[in-house]
């Protein structure tokens, strides 16, 4: 065979797959874009048309006022698709986000697999990530190093548990990314028996809710803009990460600041955050997920987005396999990781 | 080890000295002999492994993880114990707690053709967090926000005992302090301390509050803006304190050498005006030996030091501190000659005929290394701390200058959401704003909220956590004097700059301009 993928063109500003005549994941408004999942560096606002799973549909009519039921764009559950120019596209589940996808491109007989951002580790508030055989296996590399071992989950929410319980009067105030990372803090949370309310920021109450809706039991959930500062002490309460030292977190009872990321494993990281409490609890891959993805699937080639694409760029050179980086802008890794 | 990784962890993410403290004391109550000794002796960077260096780390990774796959991740984290404990595989199976008293009497004994292994198989033994410590335990650098002072007082602290005996008994013993324990839990006398070079707790000074005081009852001595050090020479050995008691002698060579009498001072470090002979030069000069662990000649031969003495509290196996000062004054004026003229002379006693004649003095000073006036009680012994009425600090009154807000910066811990370090400037002739210091104090909680305020409405750009503001705003600011920098663009630097006031009457126009602060300069 000839040079592989070919029939697909990545650009700084996200892969435009021809014979489609559509985007993946663009960075900028396109007339037609397949997108993997809702974070706002993959789900822009002003396509034309949009192609992703009902979910992320969903939170992209939450987030820009797109009306996912437009006529023009399309939503697909997991394995389902739709083909376009000769090219076949179906959606698996990527473990990162609700509604996060792999997206498979079937064309002339090879096969190509975006990732978007993806995770394998058990995850209460999505689906898990599912090995998709393929030629070409575009992953993602944000913790493309072997510094990054996220330790088990239940470990982490063993610490936030254990440090409320600690300072009865004081409350923990655990950044977290409004889509995704707070849900799943919750629902982690739930799982571990803790069922006193759940205090959150405004801006993340919209997203729980649709988190409900789509089926994920999040408990009772109170806003801190309609609590009282002593009911708060003792209490968890949420956060996004850029509220920790607003003045927002003055409502607070002597907040312990947590931040729940994968950024959190380095501890000058987290203290240049003011971090007093880090948790490591990510919704990416860490190392071992990212390599362990890369030889299970075995693809002829991977190319590698954004992250640390050095860091995976080495591991396959080493292990012989094919491998090149793609240089994709617009990739706000701090915030979400 | 699993104990210890976690106190530091916790250290590292914990910004009020309180809790740090709490933690402290909490881990020396709950931690057998000799770990929680060690632990302390880490802490506070007491511990010196001479074989083993952070090279030895390197070449060690090498040998477990790709060079390439380490570059890049050292690259990343910064700093290479922490990279190496991450990177480290784990070993296979559970493993049984590794002592931290195995792990100090372990790289204590290595060499440097076995460094890298014994190092080895302790990283085998731990888990990441483990690792990280075992690897600051080793190579220094914790960076953990403890110092001397504050492991004394979490001491104090934790086995009920007086600090200032702590203080005392801290030098005078080696870690991993066992005495020390058994005479804090109370199974032991104290330790006797003949014939160590142990550091004495400070006499301190209160600020003169009064308006004035009876020179009959107070002698005074000018206030010299150096720093405070206590020399010690017992059982053959000179080692030289700064105030909070860590020891500083490693930064002093010459004034180690030079100290060859059996017998504790107290005086102020100073640094010479014009190279050799000269008067004492400012604090800036001073600076340039501070801090250093190891000096080079030219620093020696550009920044010479000596010590102008103001008391003695032992000489000759005697301790004098029980004695009035007038005693030790005696015999202080009948020592110094003892020693070196070129490092150490006699901080003068000032000859004022009443109160008025000295604060006449005093207003009249202009020498660039007086900082005020001391006054000391005639009849008082030389007791540790801070005692009402025996010493005052009578300081010169602060120098002020109208300057105009340009950054503003978060504070830490508790003012972590309040933008409260402030940068201000004064005019150039060419009519430009040029920075001339940065301060963080000297207004209230209510000051803080309005400034705070002020900077969030009137943001120009953001630089990270730095915001740039609208040059509207005039901060009066009071500082105790001002010198010559390289460092700064306008070409001066302030010593304790704070905000004296708001003034928000004040146009950023008529804030006062570079040329009159340089007529300021000492």
């Amino acid at each position: 065979m000839a040079k592989a993928g070919t029939w697909i063109e990545p650009h700084p500003h996200g892969i435009y797959v021809r014979p489609a005549d559509l985007w993946i994941d663009p960075s900028r408004p396109v007339p037609r874009a397949a997108v993997t999942h809702g974070h706002a560096d993959h789900a822009r606002s002003g396509h034309g048309a949009v192609f992703a799973t009902s979910e992320t549909l969903a939170i992209m009519a939450l987030r820009y006022g797109v009306d996912a039921g437009a006529s023009d764009n399309a939503a697909f559950a997991y394995g389902d698709g739709f083909e376009r120019g000769g090219a076949r596209f179906s959606f698996h589940p990527a473990g990162h986000v609700l509604g996060s996808a792999q997206i498979l491109m079937e064309y002339r007989g090879e096969r190509i697999v975006v990732t978007g951002d993806y995770k394998r580790r058990a995850d209460p508030t999505c689906a898990r990530f599912e090995v998709v055989p393929c030629d070409i296996f575009v992953t993602e590399a944000t913790f493309g190093l072997p510094v990054f071992r996220h330790p088990p989950t239940a470990d982490e929410i063993a610490k936030l548990i254990g440090a409320v319980r600690a300072e009865p009067e004081r409350s923990v105030l655990v950044g977290a990314y409004a889509l995704g990372k707070a849900q799943r803090v919750i629902a982690e949370l739930r799982g571990a028996g803790w069922d006193a309310p759940i205090y959150i920021h405004g801006a993340l109450e919209k997203m729980c809710q649709l988190y409900a809706v789509h089926g994920v039991d999040l408990g009772e959930l109170r806003l801190v803009s309609e609590a009282d500062k002593a009911e708060m002490a003792g209490q968890i309460v949420l956060a996004p990460p850029s509220a920790l030292n607003d003045r927002w977190s003055r409502r607070l009872p002597d907040p312990v600041t947590a931040m729940a990321s994968g950024w959190m494993r380095v501890r000058q990281r987290a203290r240049q955050r003011m971090v007093e409490l880090p948790l490591v609890i990510s919704d990416h891959a860490d190392w071992d997920e990212l390599t362990t993805t890369i030889s299970e699937v075995n693809p002829k080639e991977s190319w590698i987005t954004h992250g640390s694409e050095d860091g995976l760029l080495r591991w396959c050179e080493l292990t012989q396999r094919k491998a090149r980086a793609l240089h994709l802008v617009g990739r706000d890794l701090e915030e979400e990781a | 080890m699993r104990r210890f990784a976690a106190l530091i962890d916790r250290l590292i993410y914990t910004r009020s000295r309180n809790s740090k403290l709490a933690l402290i004391v909490d881990y020396l109550r709950h931690t057998p002999d000799p770990d929680r000794g060690w632990a302390i002796a880490a802490l506070t960077e007491s511990l010196d492994f001479p074989a083993v260096k952070a090279g030895t780390v390197r070449t060690l990774l090498a040998t477990r993880v790709d060079e390439e796959l380490f570059r890049l991740s050292r690259h990343f984290v910064g700093d290479t114990a922490e990279t190496a404990a991450l990177l480290w595989p784990d070993a296979p199976g559970k493993k049984a707690d590794l002592s931290v008293a195995e792990a100090v009497d372990a790289l204590a004994s290595a060499t440097r053709s076995d460094a890298a292994a014994i190092v080895a198989s302790l990283l085998d033994r731990l888990d990441a967090d483990g690792r990280y410590a075992l690897l600051k335990l080793a190579l220094g650098g914790m960076r953990v926000g403890v110092s001397a002072r504050l492991a004394k007082q979490a001491f104090a602290q934790a086995f009920d005992v007086p600090v200032d005996d702590v203080e005392e008994l801290w030098y005078a013993i080696p870690p991993p302090y066992a005495p020390l324990f058994a005479w804090g839990e109370g199974r032991a006398e104290r330790p006797d301390l003949a014939d160590v070079a142990f550091f004495r707790p400070f006499m301190l000074a209160h600020p003169l509050e009064e308006d004035s005081v009876d020179l009959a009852d107070y002698a005074a001595e000018w206030k010299w803006d150096g720093i405070r050090v206590q020399i010690v020479r017992g059982g053959s050995e000179t080692r030289i304190y700064s105030r909070g008691g860590e020891e500083i002698s490693g930064a002093f060579p010459e004034l180690v050498a030079a100290f060859d009498q059996e017998a504790v001072i107290d005086g102020e470090l100073l640094v010479r005006g014009e190279v050799q002979g000269g008067e004492a030069a400012s604090f800036n000069a001073l600076q340039q030996r501070l801090g250093r662990k190891t000096v080079t000649k030219k620093m020696l031969a550009d920044y010479p030091a000596f010590v102008r003495v103001y008391d003695l509290l032992a000489v000759d196996g005697n301790d004098l501190r029980s004695l009035p000062w007038t005693e030790r004054r005696r015999q202080l004026e009948a020592f110094v000659p003892r020693l070196a003229a070129s490092h150490f002379d006699l901080s003068q006693v000032i000859d004022a005929s009443d109160f008025d004649d000295l604060a006449e003095r005093r207003a009249g000073a202009r020498d660039a290394a007086i900082e005020g006036v001391m006054l000391k009680r005639r009849d008082a012994p030389y007791v540790a701390g801070r005692r009402a009425g025996l010493w005052y600090k009578w300081k010169r009154d602060p120098l002020t200058a109208d300057c105009v807000m340009m950054y503003a910066q978060r504070g830490n811990g508790r003012r972590a959401s309040f933008y409260s370090d402030y940068t201000f400037g004064c005019w150039s002739d060419a009519g430009e704003l040029l920075p001339v210091g940065k301060a963080y104090s000297g207004f209230t909680d209510e000051e803080l909220k309005w400034l705070d305020k002020f900077v969030r409405d009137n943001t120009l750009n953001r630089f990270g956590p730095v915001r740039e503001v609208e040059k509207s705003l005039v901060l009066e600011v009071a500082f105790d004097s001002i010198h010559a920098s390289k460092r700064h663009k306008s070409g001066l630097a302030m010593r304790f700059p704070r905000i004296s006031r708001i003034r928000r009457d004040k146009p950023a126009e008529e804030a006062d301009r570079i040329a009159s602060l340089q007529a300021m300069v000492t």
